[in-house]
């Protein structure tokens, strides 16, 4: 849809607010339900991938130097990942702003 | 020509069901709808009805077949009754901001506990609230023409919603009436195939009833809440259609004896009927009398409902039906809500009876209307009476 989310109104929807174009969910941001977020200490990473693999968002790629790192677009910040890391590289910490 | 026929009034519904061409009837039995589903299973059994009828096992999977199946596009039917319409009450709920055209038929029956199988608005009651249009029959013939005319509002482009037709369990479900049937070819005509604008299909996909965060939940609240309310309109263009077609006209609220009556009875399903021989009766012995009855629930007929008791200084408003520890009949705190900001208005008078098939004969009916003027001249303390209750 070409209009902003803010700017959508009821008539612009779909009858039944059914959804007729693929990869909605890829354009909504829930990173905004997030109120802590990840932190890596890559220098204890063994880049095992368990992160990745427990990762309920599937939210969790290899950066260019090979290092797992999540998209805080879509992250939640459940902390599964902290959590699963037993090199315990990633530490859960408060969101400021 | 049409002729009239003596017939019980669930199999005529079926008939009038099988005159519509459903592509599908999803469905579970349940007294005392049983013998309008009976009737349909054994039509496309006979190779009568050219239907897919899924014998499902429950009320919940028969809403959500129904689902599916208005969702692909296929003219969709199904009938339920009091604990069944509970079962299904999740999937109703998700019928109609989905803008699936379905067609109900809801044998009234009263909700357990304790366990009666006998006709109350309780069940009707429990769907208040799920954005379904709301027709109510008060005899066989009106129930015939309103499932007829039921499909052609739900599949009209400007509604698209589900509409459910109520009957009250036993008092017209098993009860054989004089009917007439239109012909097959005058409902083929009046009810033409619309396609769903945009149903399942694999070639251009889609997705249903899908999430919907906060930024956009009540802007799609809003969209179905303007789709019934804008209904009414339609639903009146249907009648008057159908009238001209077939020679019988429906209206929101309908009118008998009302139009300058000071003591206005409002009555909703069959009790209609016999409460409409003590009105006559109380007009032939000189009173100023008159009666009212509920068409359409929903869309509630606000503007139908000011207009037709215009000149009335008491409305006695019956329902078969408890709000517990609320404000009286659920029908009449809706009546009482159309009412407050208005300048002129009724005394309104709340009266609860005729629950789990307790009958109100035509004395009953005398009875209750001299109640009702009675607590509307000296006042009440309760919020509602309850009709013939033994204390």
């Amino acid at each position: 849809m070409a209009k902003s989310e803010s700017e959508l109104t009821w008539k612009d929807l779909e009858i039944g607010a059914i959804i007729a174009a693929p990869g909605s969910a890829r354009s909504y941001e829930s990173g905004t339900w997030r109120s802590q977020r990840p932190t890596y200490d890559f220098s204890k990473c063994i880049k095992c991938g368990m992160c990745a693999l427990f990762c309920p968002e599937g939210c969790i790629e290899q950066n260019e130097d090979g290092y797992f790192e999540a998209d805080l677009f879509y992250c939640k910040g459940c902390g599964i990942c902290a959590r699963e890391c037993w090199p315990r590289v990633i530490k859960m910490v408060e969101e400021v702003e | 020509m049409t002729t009239r026929v003596g017939i019980e009034v669930s199999i005529a519904i079926a008939d009038a069901v099988k005159l519509c061409n459903p592509d599908v009837v999803a469905a579970y039995p349940i007294t005392p709808q049983t013998h309008i589903v009976e009737h349909l299973a054994e039509l496309v059994a006979d190779g009568e009805l050219d239907a897919e009828y899924i014998p499902v096992e429950s009320e919940h999977s028969a809403m959500s077949a129904c689902l599916g199946s208005a969702a692909s596009g296929a003219r969709t039917f199904t009938a339920t009754a009091s604990q069944g319409l509970a079962l299904m009450n999740e999937v109703v709920y998700v019928a109609a901001p989905m803008r699936l055209p379905i067609v109900m038929a809801v044998a009234n029956r009263a909700l357990s506990a304790p366990l009666s199988i006998w006709c109350d608005h309780s069940d009707m009651m429990s769907v208040r609230d799920t954005g379904w249009i709301q027709i109510i029959g008060e005899n066989g013939q009106q129930l015939v023409d309103n499932i007829i005319c039921a499909f052609r509002i739900a599949e009209d482009k400007r509604v698209l919603l589900p509409v459910m037709v109520h009957l009250d369990g036993f008092n017209l479900t098993h009860v054989i009436e004089p009917i007439a049937f239109p012909e097959q070819e005058e409902v083929d005509k009046f009810l033409k195939r619309t396609p769903y604008p945009l149903p399942l299909n694999p070639d251009k996909p889609v997705a249903m009833g899908e999430f919907a965060p906060p930024f956009i939940f009540t802007e799609s609240k809003w969209a179905h809440e303007m789709a019934i309310v804008n209904s009414k309109k339609v639903i009146k263009e249907v009648w008057n259609e159908y009238n001209k077609k077939f020679g019988r006209q429906y209206t929101p609220v309908e009118k008998h004896h009302s139009d300058g009556a000071k003591v206005v009875l409002m009555t909703m399903g069959a009790v209609g009927e016999t409460a409409s021989v003590a009105v006559d009766e109380m007009v032939a012995e000189g009173q100023s009398v008159g009666q009212i009855r509920l068409r359409l629930w929903r869309p509630f007929p606000f503007e139908e409902l000011r207009e037709s008791v215009k000149d009335t200084d008491i409305l006695i408003v019956l329902d078969r039906a408890i709000s517990y520890g609320g404000p009286g009949g659920p029908v009449a705190s809706e009546v009482k809500s159309a009412f407050y900001d208005q300048e002129k208005r009724p005394k309104i008078v709340s009266i609860v009876g005729g629950l789990g098939g307790r009958d109100i004969t035509v004395a009953g009916f005398k009875d209750l209307i001299n109640k009702g003027i009675k607590i509307a001249r000296t006042g009440s303390k309760n919020e509602y009476e309850i009709y013939g209750v033994r204390e």
